[in-house]
């Protein structure tokens, strides 16, 4: 594909390394959230990622969740915006509200 | 998700073809669905979601799917493979645009000047011709040459694509106007050349001209919430 790095591409090549992939999709957003819903982002077991499903607030916090998911092999919804208790750490400047949906790829 | 789905979406992207996945949030089970094909209640809803080109919710019989939208990628067709036509081969590429450059110039529409591009050295008719414009093309004329960019432009006004524009001063574009008038087009359909191309922010370098070009397209895309 043409333009920016691809994400779903890009997780096919690591998974044909025979590298542990996890994805994280936005589906949900309240406010004024940076990135739309379907917006993607793929983690590699290592924490190498592409993609975004924020303005960098949170691809942190989401990328240690992926990295739990390839664990586990469950999938996980995450909420993030101001309102949370987590707001210090991995809160959403902007204001808005996000929730990501995060899966194993396997 | 599998690794199958994963290829299944990869390959439908490459192909140019449509899909749309529907995941339960529930557990993570999905299914793909090629718009049209699907005559459901969840088939249904995600053709609505690819018209719309908008990845979202959708709870359908008591379970909670979301719908990603995976359309093929936008197009844009650059008639005259001038200057301004480097930078915005690069800019467009990056927004997501598959692009071609059409040119019969052949000392223009080189290799060297348009690197890993796809060009075509057919007048624009004929290369319209073989590759049609569709709902999500978009196609600006840059060659200042009315013999070169008129038949494009004809097939530009008769095809449903998102984007006409032309490069060019008020008066070439009344003169642009006049001809297409005389080709038969109605008013309305004159209405849908930008023309000069691009939103006026004062650009004067061809890259800067290829900044206005592509913020006028991205503007007619995604709708006007500025007035400009």
């Amino acid at each position: 594909m043409s333009g920016e790095t691809d994400v779903l591409d890009t997780a096919s090549q690591w998974l044909g390394d025979g590298r542990k992939v996890a994805l994280g999709t936005v589906i949900k957003t309240w406010g004024s959230a940076p990135r739309q819903a379907g917006s993607q982002i793929a983690v590699r077991d290592d924490g190498a990622f592409v993609g975004s499903v924020s303005g960098g607030c949170i691809e942190g916090a989401v990328i240690e969740e992926a990295i739990a998911a390839m664990a586990d092999g469950k999938v996980r919804t995450l909420e993030f915006g101001v309102s949370d208790e987590t707001a210090w750490s991995v809160g959403l400047a902007c204001g808005g509200r996000v929730e990501i949906f995060v899966e194993p790829v396997h | 998700m599998k690794i199958e789905t994963l290829k299944a979406i990869n390959n439908a992207r490459h192909a140019g073809r449509a899909i749309v996945r529907a995941t339960d949030l529930a557990t993570g089970e999905d299914v793909l669905i090629e718009p049209g094909a699907d005559a459901s209640p969840l088939g249904e809803a995600a053709a609505g979601a690819a018209r719309a080109d908008t990845s979202g919710p959708a709870a359908i019989e008591g379970r909670s799917w979301f719908l990603s939208v995976f359309n093929p990628p936008l197009e844009l067709v650059i008639v005259g493979a001038v200057h301004i036509a480097q930078p915005l081969v690069r800019m467009a590429q990056e927004a997501g645009y598959a692009v071609r450059i059409v040119d019969p110039r052949t000392a223009f529409a080189t290799a060297a000047r348009f690197p890993g591009t796809d060009i075509s050295h057919d007048y624009p008719d004929e290369a319209l011709a073989k590759q049609p414009l569709g709902k999500r093309s978009a196609i600006v004329f840059l060659s200042h040459d009315p013999k070169i960019d008129d038949p494009g432009l004809v097939a530009a006004l008769k095809s449903d694509c998102f984007y006409i524009g032309t490069l060019g001063s008020k008066k070439t574009q009344a003169a642009r106007q006049a001809r297409m008038k005389q080709e038969g087009f109605g008013e309305d359909v004159l209405a849908r050349m930008h023309g000069p191309a691009g939103l006026d922010i004062g650009a004067r370098s061809p890259a800067e001209i290829a900044v206005s070009i592509l913020a006028e397209m991205t503007l007619v895309l995604r709708g006007a919430k500025v007035k400009a």
